[in-house]
């Protein structure tokens, strides 16, 4: 069936208030995991959630991020990766007072393909970092904040 | 043919005498113009003109520096190392289209360069020789509809009017974006080419309201590409506006469109387009900027030509950039009507075998201006002339734009903002349009309007914070040299008025700028409060009175102008760089 992008859309806005339920347990992990939303390093965030502070970079994820953030308060991210056995897709901000933005769980036999928007309080280092059958596979990017302006 | 095959054939293209050496050296004081077409297709490039209908005075940078990967590469090298890199000879007509080398007496001997009467006499001919229109494309980089009074009270209409008849069959964008989104689309309907933009989309919530977009699939508010065919050939033609109009100019006339590079999203397209067009070659039409089209050119394959502006660098020979599978050529053909790029490709049989490129200098007084074109331009200024011709004053200094850090039209105006606002120091943003004023000469209201004509003119005085002084100039410092150019907008370094610094541009973010004083020396202290005047904000609206006014009134109570001393900052780590003159 051809679908266009905002019927799409408004199909979503109808499903999410339909999802309560599903929502439910989302919340109990959140509640699990407050130690590494809560850290204010990188690396303590990292050792909360995953245990360990070693990723392996790798070129199998697909990071967009906008370079220069057009607006810091909404900046729009988006993971994805063909990796096997996707288990969690987390996204870090080095320099944000709680560098842990975001965790998302990925069923078996879903499409790893995410995004999101994330809040920028300055210029940092975003990092996705990817579970996949025990491994953490991890790409990052600079994103600038700028004051703007004195263009061309 | 695959990029390898490609990459031999270019090389044997060389060889054979198909591409020529680099540069072009005419010692005759008369422009050569008669340029028979080689190969089968020819495309005229023209970018970045700001709305300049008339010949105008544009006097080159002598500081453009480049560091890192930049430090001693094309574009960033001025003067007599700039000729030597272009084997172009001293004291030659090309020598004063390039650089600003005797600026002041070649402007004199050669008069004033570009208008759209003498560019469109020479787009004619250029087309003529390639067999007209069917065979030869001409293509606008943009910053087209903004620079000009004229382009500004009409809301960049005149110059859409004057695109149409100049015959612009494609253009992409970035001042055009500070119109009004409705103007935008509304001068669009009107122009006659296609305008182009791989990298402009409708922000989610924009998409969900359902407002205007090319494709709602893909949230493309234009299109992102177009294929013409020329000779049984195919050519794509890929738009890429400038990606940080959002950031460099105000989002609150185009809240609902999203930008940036978007290289991972221009390299699906060139991959789609591959396979599901099989053109003879791509063309990326772009506003990136010289130094963002040179990494990109290394990053995304599958790009034959990038067709550059942004960055106002007149570059008479291309850069030739490898990449994982092949090679693009990068060019970039300056500003204010000065050049017209010329590309001559030599398609066969689907594929690309070989090219020719000049960036021919525009000098008025050897062109018969188009009598069409003469008509329209007078038709556009005549309601106008009155304001425009009104001379404010007479200049003993050459006023210019034109540099990293400062320039004698700034400083100029941070004196009047300082004067009229009665601050202790300025901000000027450190635009790359403006045209020039020769020395003796009246200094126009025209003028003014040339050097500060934006939709967002305000100008304003408050106090700040030394420190706050301070973060400003290393946000601007960082947007001009950060080592990645991705994370560069072009433009030049904000204009200060009243105060003085010292810069690194090698040192960390938050680190380049140090022992800021204000004009008596006397130290700029963090926590201390300055009366600062400036004009252009970005995130808001400013209080005050547009800067022109604010100009004008102070060029009115001035007999002659002479500008003895810039606010320009020591620099350091500048040592052996071709990209100044010390």
């Amino acid at each position: 069936m051809y679908i266009t992008r905002r019927k799409f859309l408004n199909i979503l806005t109808v499903s999410t208030a339909a999802c309560a339920t599903l929502l439910a347990p989302i919340t109990t992990w959140a509640a699990w995991a407050s130690k590494a939303f809560n850290a204010t390093k990188l690396d303590d965030a990292y050792q909360n959630l995953f245990g360990t502070t070693t990723l392996t970079a790798s070129d199998k994820i697909v990071l967009k991020l906008p370079k220069i953030a057009e607006n810091g308060g909404a900046v729009p991210v988006s993971v994805k990766t063909d990796l096997d056995s996707v288990e969690t897709i987390n996204i870090f901000v080095k320099d944000n007072p709680n560098p842990l933005t975001a965790s998302f769980h990925i069923p078996e036999g879903t499409i790893a393909d995410i995004s999101t928007r994330i809040r920028l309080a300055q210029t940092s280092t975003v990092t996705a970092v990817i579970n996949a059958g025990g491994k953490l596979h991890s790409a990052s990017q600079e994103v600038k904040v700028t004051i703007g302006g004195c263009g061309g | 043919m695959n990029r390898r095959e490609f990459n031999r054939l270019l090389v044997a293209g060389a060889v054979a005498g198909i591409i020529p050496k680099t540069g072009f050296a005419l010692s005759q004081v008369k422009p050569n113009y008669n340029i028979p077409q080689k190969g089968n297709a020819r495309l005229l490039h023209i970018t970045d003109c700001h709305a300049q209908l008339n010949p105008v005075y544009f006097r080159e940078p002598d500081v453009n520096l480049g560091f890192h990967k930049a430090l001693g590469r094309t574009p960033h090298i001025v003067g007599e190392a700039f000729l030597k890199k272009n084997n172009l000879s001293k004291n030659s007509l090309e020598a004063h289209a390039f650089t600003y080398l005797n600026f002041n007496s070649a402007a004199k001997e050669y008069g004033k360069v570009g208008g759209f009467s003498h560019l469109s006499t020479l787009v004619k001919k250029l087309r003529g020789l390639a067999g007209g229109e069917n065979n030869s494309l001409l293509l606008d980089g943009g910053d087209t509809w903004q620079g000009s009074a004229t382009a500004y009270w009409s809301r960049g209409k005149d110059m859409v009017q004057a695109a149409n008849l100049l015959g612009v069959d494609i253009m992409t964008g970035h001042w055009e974006f500070t119109y009004q989104d409705e103007e935008v689309f509304s001068n669009i309907d009107d122009f006659e080419g296609e305008f182009l933009a791989q990298n402009i989309k409708l922000t989610e919530d924009a998409l969900f309201e359902g407002k205007q977009t090319h494709d709602e699939d893909t949230g493309h508010v234009f299109k992102p590409y177009i294929i013409r065919e020329i000779n049984g050939q195919r050519l794509a033609i890929i738009g890429q506006a400038f990606p940080y109009t959002p950031v460099a100019n105000p989002k609150r006339f185009i809240p609902d469109w999203t930008f940036g590079i978007r290289n991972q999203d221009l390299q699906e397209l060139i991959n789609a387009i591959k396979v599901d067009e099989k053109p003879a070659a791509i063309i990326l039409l772009s506003h990136n900027g010289m130094d963002v089209d040179l990494k990109l050119a290394s990053v995304v394959t599958g790009i034959d030509f990038i067709l550059g502006g942004h960055t106002h660098d007149g570059v008479p020979t291309p850069v030739s950039v490898k990449n994982s599978l092949g090679t693009t050529i990068v060019t970039n053909a300056g500003s204010n009507g000065k050049f017209l790029g010329v590309l001559d490709l030599n398609l066969q049989d689907g594929g690309l075998k070989g090219y020719e490129y000049r960036l021919l200098p525009v000098f008025s007084n050897f062109i018969e201006p188009d009598k069409q074109m003469n008509a329209l331009i007078d038709e556009i200024r005549k309601p106008h002339l009155d304001a425009l011709q009104e001379e404010l004053t007479v200049t003993e200094t050459l006023l210019y734009r034109r540099g990293n850090f400062n320039g004698t039209f700034d400083q100029l105006i941070c004196d009047a903002l300082r004067h009229e606002l009665n601050a202790q120091i300025a901000l000027s943003p450190g635009f790359r349009w403006g045209t020039t004023v020769l020395p003796g000469e009246a200094v126009t209201f025209e003028n003014v309007m040339d050097q500060t004509c934006i939709t967002y003119p305000e100008t304003y005085a408050r106090d700040m914070l030394g420190k706050e002084i301070k973060a400003i100039l290393e946000d601007v410092a960082d947007n001009l040299f950060h080592p990645d150019p991705f994370y560069q907008q072009g433009g030049d370094m904000v204009r200060v008025g009243g105060m003085n610094y010292i810069c690194d541009p090698m040192a960390k973010p938050g680190n380049r700028i140090s022992n800021m004083t204000l004009d008596s020396d006397k130290a700029i202290m963090p926590n201390k409060t300055y009366k600062v005047s400036g004009w252009a904000t970005v995130g808001s609206k400013a209080p005050g009175k547009p800067i022109w006014d604010v100009v004008a009134s102070y060029l009115r109570s001035q007999k002659t102008i002479n500008i003895s001393h810039l606010n320009s900052p020591v620099l350091k780590n500048i040592d052996n760089n071709p990209g100044i003159v010390l």
